[in-house]
């Protein structure tokens, strides 16, 4: 029988830069406390713990599955849980084409999520329509609800998706607090003639 | 003790049945499809669908472009397996156009082609078996699908929409680090679907929640105009690539997977049989390439200037080189007149292209015939008197896709 | 014996006499016309006679030539017969005024969705057939898209400068 042994000479994973912790807001760091502003408290842990809706219509959808899958893995970046259910998502992915009779349901999508709540727009046809100049397709989701972020690409590959999503992470992670109930934000929904 | 039942208004009618909505945006679906289904309990008495989700006009917007812009449309239609929409669409202009193909152009074609068959039909399956409950598959596999998607990479530089080829051929020969992948893929991808295969064939929960789901006589899947993996699953040995060969298909020896029910397992189990006759086919087509010797090896297009773009140094040199470039690039040759139905074998089914010139620069009428636009009609009678869960599965192994459905 | 597109031929002629016209083969595939009036009995001869048995409808689908006064569009079907592996193109023409055509959905459960999609596109009138309606485009739509005479753009978008795009 072989010898149980403890490998003795461990070697050092090459980890010092590659892999770090989410970096800590500043504050006052003291014994057993840390005391910093609570918008970036809560920022850091929202843009971590993102929960995605992907509204997936087309092409982009299928590389939405590569990105979700095991090889882009997008749950590294906090958002394994990809929720179909708009009440509990914040996050809502807009990929592919969106005609103009899928319009008013995405926009009853965007109204069933609760505040805070962001949008992507992945790939041409979500941003601007893309190729597809013609009388069935809502030319961009930026005419029917707001957009935070736009991807573009025609499908975006999924390093591009996740890039992002890592925008987004940022815009998460810096918002303040109340700025969902600034009158700027309200005159932005209201443009739109939601609420 | 007093029941609170709770008392209809008066004037309303008592339904035994339930209506349930699903779609057009949910888990389930898989893409924008709406089902609307009066369901007993958890039987399913009757159901519509409703489709146009993301009609994008694509036959309307094909009048508007010359031949090689039409190319990145049919990208769009099964994005799956785009490839074969491409080269489909080149090869329906090359008979309209009476061109012919070298001989290693075809085999290079019957390479990509099967290529995108394996990531459809893996994609499919894969995804039949996460509505069954094993998300394993999915996982597994997607992983190898990323190496079809490198050799994609290193032949056109796209990954899903590859808008791949031109008329008349491929825009550039293919490298050797492409066909190193290849090798790469033939290698390992094997052991994969085996033990994909072992996952589900004869696993016992699969086996109960497939047999006997979904399935349709062979007489009335030819009703509905099913095509492709489904037809063949109800026992209809009928496959493009057999019966009217392109692309050189007739010098490649294979099998015709067959089912016998029609249900939701004989198509998954004929999609994994054609994928083993593609790995085979892949594997003779490179062979044959291998074989092109001096000269002939270098060949990867018809020798076509009207519709295929001179190379980039020519363009500045020659004087002939540019003219064609200006000409195919505005558009400006006319092309002749006629029509012609070219059919390929697409990953779900049989893809025609019925296109009509009138002798002008852009095609007078373009039609494409989607297969899952035509047997997504049976879906209502495939799932009905079942149960919902299993109506589920059916329509993920029917091999939907939302963006060829709709054009 | 295999069937081959002369035999078509005269089987049709035998049948139909001068009622079907326009016999063309162009890239191997026999094409014919007929009146629109008798379309069902032209498809229901097809199926059913022995030596046809084209009984598999492979496509439905419309073409609109504005210049062709009084049979502005084309209805056309393409059929297979799978056992002997031979396809024809059979197609009616009609006018604009009066776009009726019967249905083909008796004979085939998927000539349903076929038609409503050339009905969606060019407004054909497909009499008989069971649930004629829009299927791809919003049921508030008032035009046929597909049809010459209507623009690919949407006309009321107001993002982009046609002139940007080479339309001006």
């Amino acid at each position: 029988m072989r010898p149980v042994r403890f490998n003795i000479h461990p070697k050092e994973a090459e980890i010092a830069d590659a892999i770090g912790m989410g970096k800590a807001p500043d504050g006052v760091p003291g014994d057993g406390f840390f005391a910093t502003q609570l918008s970036s408290v809560v920022g850091l842990a929202r843009k971590n713990s993102l929960w995605p809706l992907p509204f997936a219509t087309s092409c982009c959808g299928i590389e939405f599955m590569a990105t979700m899958a095991s090889h882009y893995d997008l749950s590294r970046f906090g958002s394994e849980r990809v929720g179909f259910s708009p009440r509990q998502c914040d996050l809502l992915m807009v990929m592919g084409t969106i005609a103009k009779k899928m319009a008013p349901v995405l926009r009853q999508v965007y109204i069933q999520m609760a505040e805070p709540r962001w949008v992507i727009a992945v790939g041409a046809c979500a941003s601007s329509g893309g190729i597809f100049d013609t009388y069935s397709v809502l030319q961009g989701i930026d005419q029917v609800i707001p957009v935070d972020v736009y991807v573009p690409g025609c499908p975006p590959r999924p390093e591009a998706i996740i890039d992002g999503f890592m925008k987004i992470q940022d815009l998460v992670g810096q918002e303040s607090i109340r700025r969902r109930n600034s009158e700027q934000y309200k005159a932005l929904l209201n443009s739109y003639g939601i609420q | 003790m007093e029941h609170n039942h709770i008392t209809l208004p008066e004037g309303s009618i008592e339904k035994t049945t339930t209506t349930l909505n699903i779609g057009p945006t949910h888990p389930a679906t898989h893409g924008v499809f709406q089902n609307i289904m009066e369901v007993d309990g958890e039987r399913i008495v009757s159901s519509d669908q409703t489709v146009g989700y993301i009609h994008r006009a694509f036959e309307k917007l094909a009048e508007r472009r010359p031949l090689y812009q039409i190319t990145p449309i049919t990208d769009r239609l099964n994005y799956c397996s785009s490839p074969i929409n491409n080269m489909g669409w080149h090869i329906t202009c090359e008979k309209f156009l009476q061109i012919e193909t070298p001989k290693r152009v075809d085999y290079l074609r019957v390479i990509i082609m099967e290529l995108a068959r394996i990531s459809d039909h893996l994609i499919c399956n894969s995804i039949v078996g996460v509505d069954t409950g094993a998300y394993t598959g999915f996982l597994y596999v997607m992983q190898y699908r990323e190496l079809i998607y490198e050799i994609y990479e290193e032949i056109c530089g796209s990954r899903l929409t590859t808008n791949i080829g031109r008329i008349g051929g491929f825009e550039r020969n293919f490298t050797n680090t492409a066909f190193t992948k290849l090798e790469k893929f033939l290698n390992e991808y094997p052991k994969v679907l085996k033990e994909f295969e072992s996952l589900f064939t004869r696993n016992r929960i699969f086996m109960e929640r497939t047999q006997g789901t979904g399935g349709i006589s062979a007489a009335r899947a030819m009703n509905y105009g099913f095509t492709g993996p489904n037809l063949r699953a109800a026992g209809v040995d009928y496959d493009v690539r057999v019966h009217q060969p392109y692309s050189s298909y007739q010098d490649f020896n294979f099998t015709v997977p067959v089912g016998t029910t029609g249900d939701n397992y004989d198509r998954f189990l004929v999609r994994n049989a054609e994928m083993w006759e593609s790995i085979s086919i892949i594997r003779q087509a490179y062979e044959k390439v291998q074989a092109f010797k001096g000269a002939e090896a270098e060949v990867y297009h018809a020798d076509v200037p009207e519709y295929y773009l001179p190379k980039k140094e020519d363009v500045y040199t020659k004087m002939e080189a540019l003219i064609w470039h200006f000409k195919i690039i505005m558009g400006e040759i006319d092309l002749p007149k006629g029509q012609i139905y070219c059919p390929v074998e697409g990953g779900n089914g049989e893809l025609g292209f019925y296109l009509i010139s009138d002798g002008g620069r852009t095609p007078f009428r373009l039609h494409f015939r989607r297969p899952c636009f035509i047997y997504y009609q049976a879906y209502p009678e495939l799932i009905k008197g079942g149960m919902l869960s299993d109506a589920v599965v059916t329509m993920s192994s029917l091999n939907l896709i939302a963006g060829e459905l709709d054009a | 014996m295999s069937l081959n597109n002369e035999m078509i031929q005269e089987k049709l002629i035998a049948k139909f006499g001068d009622q079907v016209s326009n016999f063309a083969t162009s890239y191997g595939m026999l094409s014919f016309e007929s009146p629109k009036e008798i379309n069902l009995k032209v498809l229901q001869f097809l199926y059913d006679e022995p030596n046809l048995k084209f009984t598999f409808l492979t496509d439905i689908c419309a073409v609109n030539y504005p210049d062709q006064k009084g049979a502005e569009l084309v209805v056309v079907y393409h059929l297979h017969n799978l056992k002997e592996n031979i396809r024809v193109r059979y197609s009616v023409s009609t006018s604009l005024e009066n776009t009726d055509v019967y249905t083909a959905t008796k004979l085939f459960e998927s000539a349903n969705w076929m038609e409503r999609e050339t009905y969606d596109f060019f407004g054909i009138n497909f009499v008989g057939h069971p649930n004629l309606k829009r299927i791809l485009n919003v049921d508030e739509m008032d035009y046929f898209p597909l049809r010459k005479e209507f623009p690919l753009e949407d006309q009321t978008r107001i993002d982009k400068d046609d002139e940007m795009f080479g339309r001006g």
